[in-house]
């Protein structure tokens, strides 16, 4: 059977698994970005953390995925059900782009604007909406986007654990010496990413034309 | 005889401001600015110009002395409530690139929380005074403006929420000659009109006799002294004098 006719034939599967994939990385993605941000902030707030944030999300990104996953299977809450597991898992990965980018993108707009906002009488908050976050929105944006791809990529692995996805093709793939099996997991997956490389390079695009 | 304080829009008095305890930037500044005159404040760089302007909207504290603002100590006052109070425009810098010559006027005013007609109406006006016409010029971005249109537009920013006071950093520094001339005689006519206090650093003595109502020549950090126009062509101050003489001499090349 070539590999087209395997995935006309399961296509239903694909679209399922390829949806739980979907929704295990939007998850991921939705809390990283709402940690990630505020944190990326406060570093450019107190350089001081600096060592402390970056340092603690360097070691999280350098433990395997798979010993992530068994890292967090003891802890109460979370390892009573395998998506609560993966999506924790995911967001902390996703967690050092974001939380870096945010802080390279706020730290670098010009001081003598901010000055000048400041001299306007705008209120650090004002500023922060109003000119930082504007201002360093496509560098921000990059890290979303480098994430999201780490995000979709590494949430294969979350089928060792039972959390569905894509990961079920290949690791069921891999137990039966299937190319056809592992490859209707690895190219929709592949797909995934290339799409959303693509389609939050596009926004960055648009967001950087408003500049100079 | 007891001076009316009414006058005075705002006040220096021994003032200093140092970066750390060795190096004072500025040195026992004593200065009195009239409510709506232009007062210009010369001298070279580093001589405590723009530090002197940062010291008015509270960029920065004095290390010892009083900043007054209508009376009352610029340190005692709410600092947002204060620079709302005061028009700020700088050279070059200054706009916001991501935001659309409306969006740049129009953020002050926001912030004060006005109504969406007064702001439009408001908008429009102060665009067309300072000769940008609304329908051409409110939806471009900085980047698609001449250096002169983007100058116009800080000085349409910094009097969007009609500031009894407004600061000014060389803010016709970067323009070539002819639109700077340009600009300064439409500011001087802008500022006849609206009554605006003004505080104009430079560091072009043309530009000083031409929009001065009073001239303070700074030195090291004080004040040399403040002087009419008249005055100041006329003094006797060596300082003053080194400054007339590139005048003169400038003027005097062109009528030979």
């Amino acid at each position: 059977m070539s590999f087209l006719q395997f995935i006309l034939k399961h296509r239903l599967e694909i679209t399922t698994r390829s949806l739980e994939h979907i929704r295990l990385v939007l998850w991921s993605m939705m809390f990283s970005i709402v940690i990630g941000i505020p944190l990326g902030v406060l570093l450019a707030r107190h350089p001081r953390l600096r060592a402390v944030i970056l340092g603690t999300n360097n070691v999280i990104q350098t433990i395997p995925s798979l010993a992530l996953f068994g890292l967090l299977l003891p802890i109460p809450w979370l390892g009573v059900r395998a998506d609560r597991l993966t999506i924790t898992a995911l967001t902390l990965y996703a967690l050092l782009p974001i939380v870096r980018n945010t802080y390279t993108g706020i730290s670098g707009v010009d001081p003598s604007v901010l000055e000048v906002a400041t001299g306007m009488g705008l209120t650090p908050r004002q500023i922060l909406w109003h000119v930082e976050v504007p201002l360093a929105f496509p560098v921000l944006l990059g890290g979303v986007r480098v994430a999201t791809v780490i995000t979709i990529g590494v949430a294969t692995i979350a089928a060792a654990i039972g959390a569905g996805g894509l990961g079920e093709f290949i690791f069921r793939g891999l137990a039966m010496v299937d190319n056809n099996v592992i490859l209707a997991g690895a190219v929709p997956a592949a797909l995934m990413a290339l799409l959303a490389d693509g389609s939050i390079g596009l926004l960055q695009r648009g967001a950087r034309w408003r500049r100079r | 005889m007891m001076k009316d304080r009414s006058d005075i829009a705002i006040e220096f008095v021994h003032v200093d401001y140092a970066v750390n305890e060795t190096r004072a930037i500025i040195a026992d500044l004593n200065l009195e600015i009239r409510s709506h005159e232009i007062l210009i404040l010369l001298g070279r760089s580093g001589s405590g110009k723009t530090t002197t302007l940062k010291l008015i909207n509270c960029l920065l504290s004095p290390t010892r002395g009083e900043v007054r603002v209508e009376g009352r100590n610029t340190q005692q006052w709410n600092p947002i409530q204060l620079r709302r109070r005061i028009g700020y425009a700088v050279q070059e810098v200054g706009l916001f690139p991501h935001y659309t010559v409306e969006g740049n006027v129009a953020l002050i005013p926001k912030m004060e929380g006005w109504d969406k007609r007064r702001i439009e109406q408001r908008t429009t006006e102060i665009l067309s005074l300072v000769g940008l016409p609304n329908e051409q010029f409110a939806r471009r971005y900085p980047h698609e403006l001449s250096g002169g249109q983007r100058q116009r537009v800080g000085l349409a920013r910094a009097l969007a929420a009609d500031p009894p006071i407004l600061l000014m950093d060389e803010p016709f520094g970067a323009l070539d000659p002819l639109t700077r001339a340009e600009m300064q005689r439409e500011f001087k006519l802008l500022q006849n009109r609206l009554g605006t206090t003004v505080v104009f650093v430079t560091h072009d003595v043309t530009e000083a006799l031409l929009l001065g109502d009073r001239i303070v020549l700074m030195d090291g950090g004080a004040s040399v002294g403040a002087f009419t126009p008249e005055e100041f062509v006329r003094s006797s101050n060596e300082n003053v004098k080194a400054y007339v003489e590139i005048y003169r001499s400038s003027s005097q090349m062109l009528n030979e």
